[in-house]
């Protein structure tokens, strides 16, 4: 059964079927578009219970000739990196149709718009792109063929530029275009690095399998890296090119900005565990401090710059570059430990994140505000929502027992056994994480109840829904993150040793001793 | 020397399912907080069924554990795969781990059942249960697990259960301020657990602790057992308000009393001692180490005594004392295993002494319509006779009065100390002077002298489900000290866990049981209760503090604790912040914006022809397309 093909489909006939609906049937698209994420997501699991970690690493394999004169095809198949994303993207679009019920309305409860700009187009078409976009994440994440996985890299700009421009705030058009120019600017670079690819391997294939190991030259590897991890550092983004995170996931409606942080940005950090590494193991090994570096700065600066702000969702959005801080450093930590942490953290930091974008904007649609001086004392009047803010923060902060600690941990640790000093120093971002996490929760959910505020109602049966699968997962992983670990280990195995590097023992006989008793 | 035992996989009996004792308050907890409104009526009661049971699983593997020969007392229950490859979650029961947990079982359940009094007037008490039960649960997983991980979780778990409780009354700002403040303090502390975690993890390559034998430990070089030494004290000074991570403590008390006097006294600070004795194989063999817990021990009870000299408010002055008592254990604790039994030792008999006195103290405010200003107690002894006399039990208790809980376990911290360190010692029996006078102060304060009292207050005793608490833990005060020490019980007990010391670095037993160091710090409590005595017994307490000193300004303040901090972490830190949000404003994306307007005249004409551009974007790729057709046809011509 071509399963991932399915996958795609689905979405897409949905998309078109939503956007068919006649013009005010906006709640049945809703309905329609719902129904289908469920599909999608059924289908997943069904799929993802039929992937066996011990079998080939790369599984429900289809491949057909595309333009068979440049052999481009159409290939898709995952191994356990790309299933467990594909599984988040799944698990993640119906939560945010749901949380996004009246987002594409432009609707606040209380009547203090300031903030809040009515959308340019309808609600049906916002619930459209969502399925398109869906079928994107999902083809990125299964492209086998480094042309066609460029293609959704770009393609999948295009639902997410409207999704800004057309329902975001005030700003919307700035930092939409600001968005897309960005990732253009890097999608070029990858482009010439995809054709040169081509050029010197002289496989007359895009096939990824097929172009490991074929280019030897290390200095050719160097330019082809840095085109691929160039457009994947803005995607992603790690510092210093990470200035359009923030007004772009302030400006876009909250479950937009679920899927860009939770879902988009980890195409980048996918593309350096698949591409960069694999692909040029040689210049993988060059570049490393550089990309080390450049990820320690980000966790510490992300994490600095967020402590700084007034607005909820931008403090989000630079935790978030802390964050992939985290994975890129976990990525290029190359060890066992570290990247199956960083993996992990992909899957982890799209569900902690996406609740707290989502119950920020929960909190905005009550208030119309993102503003965190605006807020103040909601617990006492919303209990629930606050409750869930707030493991949603603790998640965030990678409190053990949720499931980000025990990525960020992996991460840290794996880091720590080969370059000490950057794992110390990206350590302190558990301690800035504490400050921006619960300053933010004292200011907007302790104190007296601001006057604003006062008429806030807890969540709803429709809020519930939507944070209880956050919660269950997020607490589920934490203490039980073996299944999803079980499947990545091969894979991250398998990218180990096609980068070309083993991992490092420790000292003592501790590990020797009970190596021998196996 | 003896070593301690091997840790042998346990299988069958009850000490099988003491997973238990964890799952029936964290269940506890899940039913209060998600049954909602619906629990209101009985929470407090589950609550309590629930920490019961755990107290009950925890005597049930005690004395399991009791009827096993001494050198099998360390049973490994594994639970199931954490993190495959690397760690497995476990319980290790054994002496050290079940001592633990019969204090934080036993002495919760009791405030768990004073809480029922105590918070019944309060409309989130199911809420207050819910994060009490937690806290159990999460204290047992700090004790019980059998690695470094489960342990941290637990540790973290403590944590959140103390942020949750210090900002029970969360609309309250200084409550919120207060809980903040303790989280972040204590990530501080964390930040260096961690990094320990990490060293243990590549120079040994396990977290399990038993893998983690003095054997394997003494293959380290010494330079690396010192850092992971003094990274787990950093964690430690954390949990434990130790120096230099001690300012937290004082602010916590802005909690409700009985969270004061379960978390914030008798179990959850002495967290970092724990971890010490439990890493005793890394400690042992690295002196320095060692040495650096002890001065942060003794520096750390002289501080707290100090600032409890000081405090007016009478949970704030015990929980200085509380700093101070911690301080003595961690002394004994950096002793190595001549000190294990009586820091571990003091550390039960303070939890049962500072509980009761916790409590006596929740019964004045309850009491007094909550006024914590011991300037406005005084002659309370006549309308509260039970409160006051197991408070003064208590007080009997910590000053080290002879035969008393208290004098055993200190003065065997003391002894000790002045055996291995005469520097140590007599800092250590200053420290105890000092707690003669500070303690007796706020005995005489509280109790006795004339009636200072705001107009409105009308103190009468607390109900029955408070003083019985009262009760039970006073007379845990009196004898528990002389049941553990005499016939060096304790010690032996804990022995198969953490091994016994060589006779060298015990103190010589004394002719008649008493020494120099016992008497001289004798004669200092005496002389500094007599001191408090004259100052606030016999002589008139004004009922508003007068001007102070320099030395005692500068213990209200907490030895300028706090101000430090501000001046060298939070000012520097809001700075960095300022500057960093200014640079990524202007600097970063200022840059590229610039660069962008640059190219393209001004920046609004710019963003028209983008957003022009954008439209078209679709066609774009089309053409990107067509490029690289082209290209490929160029390169296929070749």
């Amino acid at each position: 059964m071509p399963w991932l093909s399915i996958l795609m489909a689905v979405p897409v006939l949905g998309a078109v079927g939503v956007a068919l609906l006649p013009k005010g049937s906006d709640k049945l698209a809703k309905q329609l578009a719902l129904a289908v994420s469920l599909v999608v997501l059924a289908l997943t699991v069904a799929m993802a219970v039929q992937f066996s970690p011990d079998g080939n690493r790369f599984q429900f394999e289809e491949k057909y000739a595309w333009i068979p004169s440049f052999g481009v095809h159409y290939g898709v198949a995952v191994d356990g990196i790309a299933l467990v994303l594909i599984a988040l993207s799944a698990v993640l679009v119906p939560i945010v149709i749901l949380a996004s019920w009246h987002d594409a309305e432009g609707a606040t409860r209380l009547d203090l718009k300031s903030e809040v700009v009515p959308p340019k187009r309808s609600a049906k078409t916002y619930f459209a792109l969502l399925l398109v976009l869906e079928a994107m994440m999902i083809g990125v994440f299964a492209a086998t063929d480094i042309f066609l996985f460029y293609v959704f890299f770009e393609a999948m700009l295009i639902p997410m530029y409207f999704m800004i421009g057309s329902y975001g705030g005030v700003q919307r058009s700035y930092a939409a275009v600001k968005f897309l120019l960005y990732s253009l600017f890097g999608g070029l670079l990858m482009l010439v690095a995809v054709i040169a690819l081509y050029v010197v391997a002289e496989k007359d294939t895009f096939m990824f399998p097929e172009l490991i190991g074929a280019i030897q030259d290390p200095t050719t590897q160097k330019w082809l890296f840095a085109g691929f991890f160039i457009a994947f550092a803005i995607k992603a983004p790690l510092w210093p090119f990470h200035t359009w995170l923030p007004d772009a996931a302030a400006q876009a409606p909250a479950g937009a900005a679920v899927l860009l942080v939770g879902v988009l940005d980890k195409v980048g950090t996918y593309g350096m565990l698949r591409f960069c590494l694999e692909l040029f193991p040689e210049a993988s090994k060059f570049f490393t401090p550089l990309v080390i570096v450049l990820s320690v700065v980000g966790i510490v600066y992300g994490a600095i710059v967020a402590i700084g702000q007034t607005d909820m969702k931008r403090l989000i959005a630079y935790t978030s570059i802390s964050h992939f801080g985290f994975i890129a450093m976990g990525v290029f930590a190359m060890t066992q430990n570290a990247q199956s942490g960083a993996t992990l953290y992909m899957v982890n930091h799209g569900f902690s994140t996406g609740a707290l974008f989502l119950l920020a904007g929960f909190l905005i649609y009550r208030r119309g505000s993102a503003r965190i001086a605006d807020y103040g004392g909601v617990q006492s009047v919303a209990p629930l929502l606050a409750g869930a803010f707030l493991i949603a923060g603790l998640s965030g902060l990678s409190l053990p027992g949720l499931s980000s600690f025990v990525s960020e941990f992996m991460v840290l640790i794996g880091t720590y056994e080969r370059y000490a000093v950057p794992a110390i120093i990206g350590a302190t971002g558990v301690i800035l994480a504490a400050v921006y996490i619960l300053w933010m929760y004292k200011r907007t959910m302790n104190g007296p109840t601001a006057e604003a505020v006062k008429g806030f109602t807890d969540l709803d049966g429709r809020e519930k829904w939507v944070v209880a699968p956050l919660i269950a997962v997020i607490i589920a992983l934490g203490f039980f993150p073996k299944p999803v670990l079980d499947v990545i280990n091969p894979a991250v195995d398998q990218t180990l040793t096609n980068a070309q590097v083993t991992d490092k023992q420790p000292v003592s006989t501790v590990a020797e001793k009970k190596g021998a008793g196996q | 020397m003896q070593s301690p035992a091997e840790i042998v996989s346990h299988a069958g009996g009850v000490t099988g399912v003491s997973w238990l004792m964890i799952a029936l308050p964290l269940f506890g907890a899940a039913v209060l907080l998600l049954g909602g409104r619906r629990t209101n009526a009985w929470g407090h009661f589950f609550g309590v069924a629930m920490s019961l049971g755990a107290f009950a699983v925890a005597v049930v593997t005690f004395v399991e554990l009791l009827g096993l020969q001494p050198e099998q007392r360390r049973r490994d229950i594994g639970l199931f795969e954490f993190i495959p490859g690397m760690v497995d979650l476990g319980m290790l029961i054994d002496p050290l781990s079940i001592s633990f947990a019969l204090l934080i079982t036993g002495v919760g359940s009791l405030i768990h059942i004073y809480s029922v009094g105590y918070m019944s007037h309060d409309r989130d008490r199911r809420r207050f249960f819910a994060y009490l039960n937690l806290f159990v649960a999460a204290m047992l997983l700090l004790v019980l697990s059998d690695n470094y991980i489960g342990l941290f979780i637990g540790w973290e778990g403590v944590g959140l259960a103390s942020y949750l409780l210090i900002g029970f009354w969360q609309h309250k700002p200084s409550a919120a301020t207060a809980a903040q403040k303790a989280f972040i303090v204590n990530r501080v502390g964390d930040f260096g657990l961690l990094i320990g975690i990490f060293t243990i993890w590549t120079t040994f390559g396990s977290l399990a602790f038993a893998d983690l034998t003095h054997e394997v430990a003494g293959q380290a070089s010494e330079g690396t057992l010192t850092a992971i030494g003094l990274l787990l004290l950093l964690g430690a000074c954390g949990k434990s308000a130790q120096l230099p991570l001690q300012s937290w403590l004082l602010d916590a008390m802005e909690g409700p009393t009985p969270v004061s006097a379960l978390i914030h006294a008798a179990t959850m600070v002495t967290a970092g001692v724990y971890l010490v004795v439990r890493s005793g194989a890394f400690f042992e063999a690295a002196p320095t180490a060692q040495l650096v817990v002890t001065i942060v021990g003794v520096a750390t009870l002289l501080a707290g005594a100090i600032i409890g000299c000081a405090k007016d408010d009478i949970k704030k002055g015990l929980a200085g004392s509380t700093m101070s008592q911690i301080g003595y254990m961690m002394l004994g604790a950096g002793l190595g295993p001549a000190g294990y039994a009586f820091a571990i030792g003091h550390l039960i008999t303070h939890g049962f002494f500072k509980a009761n006195m916790f409590l006596g103290a929740g019964s004045v405010m309850h009491a007094m319509n909550d006024e914590v200003d011991m300037r406005r107690y005084g002659a309370l002894f006549p309308v509260m006779k039970i409160t006051a006399v197991t408070f003064i039990v208590g007080y009997l208790a910590i000053i080290g009065f002879p035969l008393l809980s208290g004098y055993y376990t200190k003065e065997g911290i003391i002894e000790t100390a002045m055996h291995h360190n005469q520097i140590l010692g007599w800092l250590a029996v200053l420290g105890a002077g000092l707690t003669g006078f500070y303690m007796s102060r706020m005995v005489f304060m509280t109790f006795f002298g004339k009636k200072r009292w705001a107009d409105d207050a009308h103190p009468h005793e607390s109900p029955a489900v408070m003083t019985w608490p009262l009760i039970i833990l006073a007379i845990g005060s009196i004898g528990l000290g002389a049941f553990l020490v005499l016939g060096n019980r304790f010690m032996n007990f804990l022995s198969p866990a953490v091994g016994l010391p060589q006779p060298a670095d015990m103190p010589e037993p004394h002719v008649f049981g008493v020494g120099t160091a016992a008497l001289a710090t004798l004669a200092l409590v005496a002389a500094g209760a007599a001191f408090a005595w004259f100052r606030y017994g016999a002589a008139e307490v004004p009922a508003v503090a007068p001007r102070a000193s320099f030395l005692t300004t500068f213990a209200r303040r907490d030895l300028y604790g706090d101000a430090l901090n501000e001046a060298l972490l939070m000012r520097p830190g809001q700075w960095l912040t300022r500057i960093a949000v200014f640079f990524d404003n202007r600097g970063v994306d200022g840059l590229v914006n610039g660069l962008a307007a640059g190219i393209g005249g001004t920046s609004g004409r710019l963003r028209r022809v983008q957003t022009g551009f954008v439209r078209s974007y679709a066609l774009s790729i089309l053409f990107g397309a067509a490029a690289v057709v082209g290209a490929l046809l160029y390169v296929g011509n070749i």
